[in-house]
């Protein structure tokens, strides 16, 4: 027996501490470690969902968890390629500075390893 | 409270309190560290709510993978003075949203689902490997195509050539010097 508020609670606390890494960070891995709490927070509902209530029909549950899990992994190689080459264009990961690709003279002057 | 009512206390504790210094934390490496008890402590909840295999996914995909990958993006942007802290105004705004979705997502959760004490009943192994490989099958063999194509798409965009047509080269209002400058990395 198991008191089924305490994984909600998790869910809520977690996905708000989620929302909050997103939109409080400027660099932008951080920003992706909030992602991560989010889809953390997603995946423990449909647990939970699937623990507590009854008539699961074909284990739709943990199958969803799985593909979520998967699919997740998938976004965060996508995600991180494309950090690796916004770092390779601008010098930085910085979301709150200037990301227009034009600017690119504007911030590679003290960008280190552009100096010969 | 119950034995798993105990269990889950204290595991979800750890997980709340490290998602909490992993989105707080002003040390990049230490975020993305505490990022891995975070997830740790959810397949511990996993565990305590009897989904074993989902708790081992989680456990290799994640803290095996995910994480692994994080830390090497880490590593291969490292600048050393990038800032991490947001201005205070902008980490209040925040603040007050990660609350009110907290608020909003847990009174509707608790008002609705949680109720009494239930059993934890969930279908087993055998039950989750029928319907991956019977009735989500399809699902299944198309996740197995977007994996191949994240990873080509990844290896794509991380060696694509950097900058295009906005090289410094490319530009009417640069100096020369500066212009040879950009070829060379």
């Amino acid at each position: 027996m198991i008191r089924p508020a305490l994984p909600y609670l998790l869910v809520a606390v977690l996905a708000g501490l989620g929302v909050y890494g997103i939109l409080a960070r400027r660099h932008a891995v951080l920003v992706l470690v909030g992602v991560e709490l989010l889809l953390g927070a997603a995946g423990l509902l449909l647990v939970t969902v699937g623990q507590t209530t009854e008539s699961d029909l074909h284990a739709s549950a943990p199958v969803l968890t799985l593909f979520l899990i998967t699919i997740a992994a998938a976004e965060v190689v996508v995600a991180l390629a494309v950090l690796v080459a916004l770092h390779r264009a601008r010098g930085h990961v910085d979301l709150a500075a200037d990301l227009d690709p034009r600017a690119v003279v504007a911030t590679s002057d003290d960008a280190p390893g552009e100096t010969p | 409270m119950s034995g798993p009512d105990v269990l889950f206390l204290a595991v979800g504790l750890v997980t709340a309190g490290a998602g909490l210094l992993a989105v707080t934390s002003r040390q990049v490496l230490h975020a993305a560290l505490w990022l891995v008890v975070a997830l740790g402590g959810l397949a511990g909840c996993y565990l305590v709510l009897g989904a074993e295999l989902v708790a081992l996914v989680q456990l290799l995909v994640y803290v095996g993978a995910v994480v692994v990958l994080v830390l090497f993006a880490l590593m291969l942007t490292r600048t050393g003075g990038v800032p991490v802290v947001t201005s205070v105004a902008q980490r209040g705004a925040s603040a007050l949203v990660g609350a009110g979705t907290t608020i909003l997502l847990g009174g509707s959760l608790l008002a609705t689902l949680g109720g009494d004490p239930v059993p934890i009943a969930g279908p087993s192994s055998t039950d989750v490997a029928t319907g991956i490989f019977g009735t989500y099958v399809w699902p299944f063999e198309l996740l197995s195509a977007l994996l191949l194509l994240a990873l080509v798409a990844a290896v794509a965009v991380a060696r694509a050539p950097v900058g295009g047509k906005d090289r410094a080269a490319h530009r009417p209002d640069e100096p020369p010097a500066a212009a040879e400058h950009g070829e060379t990395p």
